[in-house]
């Protein structure tokens, strides 16, 4: 049977950069393609110059046998080529109905909307594929899961054949991720084809038909998920023999340093984000804390940076209460904090590298005497701090927006570790971050870690928290559902917590599974 | 030192903040109370009368509504009475969602008790005051409406107060020229509509920040408009004497008692606005094209990758923004005085703005603001006639203050559509 | 391995020159469209050109005349004339030079509440802030220095000036503070809010000066108020006609000043940082609230000083509509220099030197001043696209640093 799409030597350049080097392709009908590949890697871009929001610079797209070029959106949709994003593409102040026709209305005498006809379609469409949503309801009043179907609906509505998932369980739990392969099973079975791009080795081997892996912007291996293992997989991924395990020594954890009582926080829209959650942390350990995005990890680190305001609750640094703290007063009190989005919230992009390493101190001596900014001294900090923390930078007055993820990190981590701190929070610290900056930082943190200061970390990457913690605290629906030793931990267990299942429901690990290391 | 931790439940929080609402707006309605008790009714004697007339212009003996007359007295303690009422039930019970209609509500009582006392012993025409009210309030509705066409779509548009500016400029310069009223209203539009390409070019194409291609735009409109007033339509009068459109009756409706002279009987622009409103209300909320227009100004990208042509969208709708704020602006000229004055829009462009913030991006919302912006201005000039002893400056200054109030969302949360101001860039 | 920090490069002219490019051209591609604006309002032209088939070089030559009579004069009016001036200088009577060289201070005197309301809304740039109410917060200075001036007998100069500027800055800062809390408490955008207390203050000056109002001078049947005190005057240099006043140093003083509060201190690394990312600015402990108040009532203030600086400099007295279109023309100012206080210095100069030329212009080549407004709505237009100038002379690439401050929609 021929295949129902194949891409041949599809290239495309950016400034800088070849995204994609003449990569071939070939989809089955009937079968689920995992595309896998790290952050950078080329995956999105090869599939949004299929779906035309990208013009390929060589290559070709043949779908159903026949060549197609496609200029937008719509020629792609023409030809049966659905995309579900990554980063949903929903109006939030509009319905189900009104999101799934926009661009393809039903309409009466021509001009009027056809709600109801719409409707009715959405309806059949939602039990035929298992997909139950209301289409009447508001996309800014749904749960993210449901709005993934909404997406899915959307594509179908419009006779979809070839359905692109990005990275779709970036924001789901493991369950809600296995109902989706469970959709996606059940669209294959109808017929459907599909291609499935993520970085997650667990769901590749989960769900995927066949594996083609991608490595800076080619086609570097192709793979039978019946018998890959996960450090072949991974090994292809990064080009190198991956080490799996990061060296630390047993924690020698001392006093008490972060103690966190009963805190409650609301998010933007007041619903109670964080719901009564206590721990503590002790010097010279690494507090872990799990949890699929959305579950309170966001706003927990901001209460406890001052960047939030709690309800109730305390919080207490070495004992000073600091629940009411600003922002300024925790630093003061020697707390480090790694935000969780650098660009918005740990720099100015438009400052060079030594306004941004004294972005929080820029006020204290050396840095200032009262009023009157000391250049001289943050010039000299800057520069030395840059060659300390491996800084890859033509000068220290470059603009932090022109530097790469990894390297505008690490002026962050440079500028948080360079001080005297006792704790340090860090927040998805290597979010979209290539394979060397992200052990860098891991051993920097690890080594702070030496020094007796206490460390948390806020991670969505399962792996990054099992490598990194000495204890692991699970955060599910704002409430802390478990808290455990890292070597009593598996993925398995945290993945089960995360998702909300009672801790009393599960057998326990056995001791011995070796934590894996993020790659 | 710790400090005491209260168990408090998100639930409880809520009402919390709900019963300081209610409270709020109690106490308010009450002070309003008191304040028309104290303001008004404490200094009216029990035997004057307030007289409002009800016709508007020459009416024929038959048609006349009788003056309508009430005691000064007794209305004043009667709405204040009332607003006190209503304070107290809210206090109690709250009104809940219907609040916002209450405030408005005691708004009213507090401004025809005002009336009342400012006409103790004295006659006004209400009726006239209300047509000047319909008047003023139509280039502010149709520059809100203006706005709304361009902001529900993504793209702020300060610049409606120099397309108006320019339009009145055309209209009278061309209908003058052409002696022909309709010709200068198609001008009018036209060189608006000109206007607005150019700001949708700069905002759109080049992605110049919206507020300051919208300043261009105005610093170039007085510009333009002065200098070509100061040159030629101040030296030349017969290029600055179009005449305006005459007021047409609707049959049948502007028979209507006391209401149809007001509402029936005005020229196109009024009846204009009216179609307007309605066209683009249905428009925006029940055609494909409404329906694309709001995804483009609230989610770009999802439209984009929906196929919807996000930047021609916001072309088209940024030039109709603009035909509409040229149609307002030959309301100045054509629909009102007669000629071209200098800057003769005197701000009225911004305050159409506030109107449609104030109506919450909605056509029918940015109505009623125009009608209530529209109303302080009429007030403004009777209130010189009736000797009231406030400053007419300070009476003028009414409509930017309550501008002010609106954009502080003492009316509520005004949220503009999500889009709104941020240029489109394809990833 | 790092690689070796650079030294600080020397100074470079290409560096130095690359900036001042885009808005050298702005303003040269500005005036020609001007030009094109006289030349097709001129009645010569216009009669020329209905007979364009027959005598073609007509509509040519006369055009040529119009715009040459209409610069030359804007020439003579801002920067005087070379050969009146040559002769004086020759001659050495003092009002022979006082009429030659009145022309250049002339453009210095309207340049100086220039350099104060650019300073004032360049100051609101950077810290994200529209300040489009230069214009009241301007009047509310001019009307608080008055009062000073006039109300204190008695005083010395050295008291009375500055207890009369700081009057001024006073007004401005309060005027500003309301449109400043209402943005941080409310998200209120300052855009309209401003506008607003522009109308408001021109309301409010209106009955001050009127009949009954407070601030009117007794004797006259104008809307005008009292003279101040000599004592409250800002000294003049030179003879009658010649205004130039020590408000002109004051400017430049306050400018200095502007740039070492930006850039050389703690306060103004706040400012410009919450300006530059608010989030940013938040996590470094800066208070976005405190921040923004201070700098649109410092921004307020610089337009206040305008205000005062009329007053105590230019007219000694307050009129109505003493001012005229101040709060715009700055607006075009700190874009064109780029919100930094020597760009701003230099614009104001130029916009100055345009605006004091233009009454000549309009005396003697009948050119309405608008065509000013005209020519800084341009520049405007032209900076803040570059990419126009950019394709119009086949300009390579984009330079960094040219984005202008990015405000958001109605207030998030």
């Amino acid at each position: 049977m021929p295949p129902i799409l194949e891409l041949h030597g599809i290239t495309k350049r950016f400034p800088g950069v070849l995204a994609n080097d003449h990569i071939d392709l070939t989809l089955q009908q009937g079968e689920i393609l995992a595309l896998l590949g790290e952050n950078g890697a080329g995956k999105s871009t090869l599939m949004n110059v299929l779906y035309g929001l990208y013009q390929p610079d060589e290559g070709e797209i043949i779908v159903k046998e026949k060549k197609i070029t496609v200029h937008s959106p719509n020629d792609a949709i023409a030809a049966g080529v659905g995309m579900v994003h990554q980063h949903f593409m929903l109006v939030p102040v509009l319905t189900v109905t009104e999101n799934v026709m926009l661009g393809v209305e039903s309409l009466i005498g021509g001009v009027f909307l056809d709600r109801k006809t719409a409707a009715s379609r959405i309806r059949e469409i939602s039990q035929q594929y298992g997909l139950e949503v209301n289409p009447d309801t508001y996309i800014k009043d749904l749960p993210v899961g449901i709005q993934q179907r909404v997406e899915i609906i959307k594509l179908l509505y419009r006779h979809a054949d070839i359905l692109i998932f990005d990275e779709p369980t970036a924001v789901l739990t493991p369950q809600e991720a296995d109902e989706l392969f469970k959709v996606m099973r059940s669209l294959v079975q109808q017929g459907k084809s599909i291609i499935f791009i993520t970085h997650k080795l667990r769901e590749v081997l989960a769900v995927a038909d066949r594996i083609n892996v991608l490595r800076l912007g080619q086609v570097v291996g192709a793979a039978d998920p019946q018998t890959a293992t996960e450090n072949e997989l991974a090994s292809l991924m990064v080009g190198r023999a991956v080490e799996l395990k990061v060296h630390k020594l047993a924690a020698t954890p001392g006093a008490e340093v972060l103690r966190v009582s009963d805190l409650r926080v609301f998010d933007d829209r007041e619903n109670l984000a964080v719901d009564g959650v206590s721990f503590e942390v002790r010097a010279g350990e690494i507090l872990g804390v799990a949890g699929v995005q959305g579950n309170g990890q966001t706003e927990l680190v901001e209460a406890l940076t001052g960047l939030r305001a709690s309800l109730s609750g305390q919080l207490a640094i070495e004992g000073h209460e600091i629940t009411r703290a600003s922002p300024r007063q925790i630093v003061e009190l020697g707390v480090a904090h790694i935000p969780e989005d650098r660009q918005r919230d740990g720099l100015v992009l438009n400052y060079p590298i030594t306004d941004n390493m004294v972005l929080n101190t820029y006020y204290r001596p050396p840095f200032a005497r009262g009023v009157v900014m000391q250049h001289l001294a943050v010039e000299k900090a800057a520069t030395e701090r840059v060659q300390q923390f491996d800084v890859r930078t033509p000068g220290i007055q470059t603009s932090a927006g022109s530097l790469s993820g990894g390297n505008q990190q690490k002026v962050i981590v440079a500028r948080e570790l360079s001080r005297p701190i006792k704790l340090l929070i860090a927040a998805q610290p290597t979010r979209g971050l290539d394979v060397g900056s992200i052990e860098y930082i891991h051993s920097r943190i690890i080594a702070k870690r030496k020094e007796g200061c206490a460390v948390l970390v806020v991670s969505t990457e399962l792996d990054e928290v099992l490598a990194l913690s000495d204890r692991i605290a699970v955060m599910y629906r704002g409430r802390v559902v478990a808290t455990v030793d890292s070597a009593h931990a598996t993925k398995e267990y945290l993945g089960l917590l995360m998702a909300g299942v009672s801790p009393d429901s599960i057998k326990p690990p056995e001791k011995g599974e070796e934590a894996t290391a993020v790659f | 030192m710790t400090a005491t931790t209260t168990v408090v439940s998100s639930k409880m929080l809520a009402e919390r903040a709900h019963l300081t609402r209610n409270r709020a707006f109690g106490i308010a309605f009450i002070v309003i109370a008191l304040a028309i008790y104290g303001l008004f009714a404490n200094d009216v004697k029990p035997e004057q009368i307030s007289t409002f007339g009800l016709n508007q212009g020459a009416v024929p003996a038959a048609e006349r509504l009788p003056d309508w007359v009430i005691p000064s007295y007794g209305t004043t303690m009667l709405l204040a009475a009332a607003s006190a009422a209503i304070g107290a039930y809210q206090l109690v019970r709250g009104f809940g969602r219907a609040t916002s209609v209450m405030l408005g509500l005691v708004a009213l009582f507090f401004i025809f008790a005002f009336l009342t006392w400012a006409t103790r012993d004295q006659s006004i025409n209400l009726a006239g005051m209300l047509k000047t009210m319909v008047s003023r309030a139509v280039p502010l509705s149709l520059g809100a409406l203006s706005g709304i066409l361009c902001e529900r779509a993504g793209v702020v548009n300060i610049a409606i107060e120099g397309m108006m500016l320019s339009g009145a400029m055309v209209a009278a310069l061309v209908g003058s020229v052409s002696h022909n009223l309709w010709i200068g209203l198609l001008a009018a539009m036209l060189i608006s509509g000109l206007l607005a390409f150019v700001h949708a070019v700069l905002s759109i194409k080049y992605k110049v920040d919206q507020i300051i291609s919208g300043t261009v735009i105005n610093i170039f409109s007085a510009g333009i408009t002065s200098f070509i007033s100061s040159k030629f339509l101040q030296v030349y009068q017969e290029l600055n004497t179009p005449g305006t459109f005459k007021a047409y009756p609707l049959p049948g409706l502007s028979k209507i008692p006391f209401l149809g002279g007001i509402f029936f009987d005005a020229n196109i622009f009024v009846y204009g606005a009216y179609v307007l409103l309605v066209v683009v209300h249905i428009g925006l909320f029940y055609t494909r094209w409404g329906l694309r227009v709001r995804a483009v100004g609230e989610h770009p990208q999802a439209a984009d990758t929906l196929g919807i042509n996000v930047f021609r969208t916001r072309y088209i709708n940024v030039v109709l923004g603009g035909l509409m704020a040229g149609f307002a602006g030959a309301y100045f000229t054509l629909g009102s005085v007669g000629r071209f004055d200098e800057l003769m829009t005197a701000g009225r462009g911004y305050i159409g703005l506030a109107a449609m913030i104030f109506g919450k991006w909605t056509p029918f919302g940015a109505a009623g603001a125009s009608l209530i912006f529209g109303f302080a201005e009429s007030l403004q000039g009777k209130l010189a006639i009736l000797k009231v002893p406030i400053p007419s400056q300070f009476l003028l200054m009414a409509p930017y203050v309550a501008t002010m109030i609106a954009l502080a969302g003492l009316i509520g949360r005004a949220t503009p559509p999500a889009a709104d101001g941020q240029p489109y860039e394809k990833q | 391995m790092t690689q070796a920090v650079s030294a600080k490069s020397s100074l470079n002219w290409q560096k130095f020159l690359q900036p001042l490019v885009i808005p050298a051209l702005s303003i040269f591609t500005a005036l020609i469209v001007g030009s094109l604006v006289i030349a097709l309002t001129d009645l010569t032209v216009l009669e020329a050109l209905k007979n364009f088939f027959t005598a073609p070089g007509a509509a040519f030559s006369a055009s040529v005349k119009a715009i040459a009579t209409a610069y030359g004069s804007l020439f003579e009016g801002s920067l005087g004339n070379p050969a009146q001036i040559i002769a004086a200088l020759q001659s050495g009577e003092s009002k022979a030079l006082a009429n030659a060289f009145y022309p250049i201070f002339d453009s210095l005197v309207t340049a100086t509440p220039y350099i104060f309301a650019g300073l004032a809304v360049a100051v609101g740039f950077r810290c994200g802030l529209f300040n489009i109410g230069a214009e009241g917060q301007l009047y509310m200075g001019a009307i608080f220095s008055v009062w000073v001036g006039f109300t204190f007998k008695g005083l010395s100069p050295w008291v009375h000036i500055p207890f009369a500027l700081l009057a001024g800055a006073l007004g401005g800062a309060l005027w500003a503070f309301v449109p400043a809390i209402l943005k941080a408490k409310t998200g209120a955008h300052e855009v309209i809010n401003t506008i607003m207390m522009n109308y408001i203050a021109f309301r409010l000056s209106e009955w001050l000066l009127s009949d009954k109002g407070p601030l009117k001078r007794p004797d006259s049947a104008n809307p005008i108020s009292p003279f101040i005190e000599k004592s409250a005057e800002l000294p003049r240099f030179f003879p009658d006609p010649i205004r130039f006043h020590l408000g002109f140093f004051i400017a430049l003083g306050v400018a200095l000043f502007v740039y070492w509060f930006l850039f050389k201190t703690t306060l103004g690394f706040e400012l410009r940082t919450v300006g530059a990312n608010p989030n940013a600015a938040k996590y470094a402990g800066m208070s976005i609230t405190r921040n923004l108040v201070i700098a649109m009532c410092l921004s307020g203030g610089l337009a206040g000083l305008a205000g005062a600086n009329e007053v105590l400099g230019l007219n000694h007295n307050l009129a109505l509509s003493f001012s005229s279109g101040y709060g715009f023309d700055s607006i075009a100012l700190a874009l064109l220099g780029k919100s930094h206080p020597l760009g701003v210095v230099l614009a104001a100069l130029l916009f100055g030197t345009l605006r004091s030329g233009a009454t000549r212009m309009q005396n003697v080549a009948k050119i309405p001043t608008d065509i000013i407004s005209i020519i800084q709505a341009l520049i405007i237009a032209f900076i803040a696209a570059p990419a126009i100038i950019r394709s119009l002379y086949r300009l390579k690439g984009a330079g960094e640093g040219e984005g202008t401050i990015f405000t958001r929609g109605w207030g998030k």
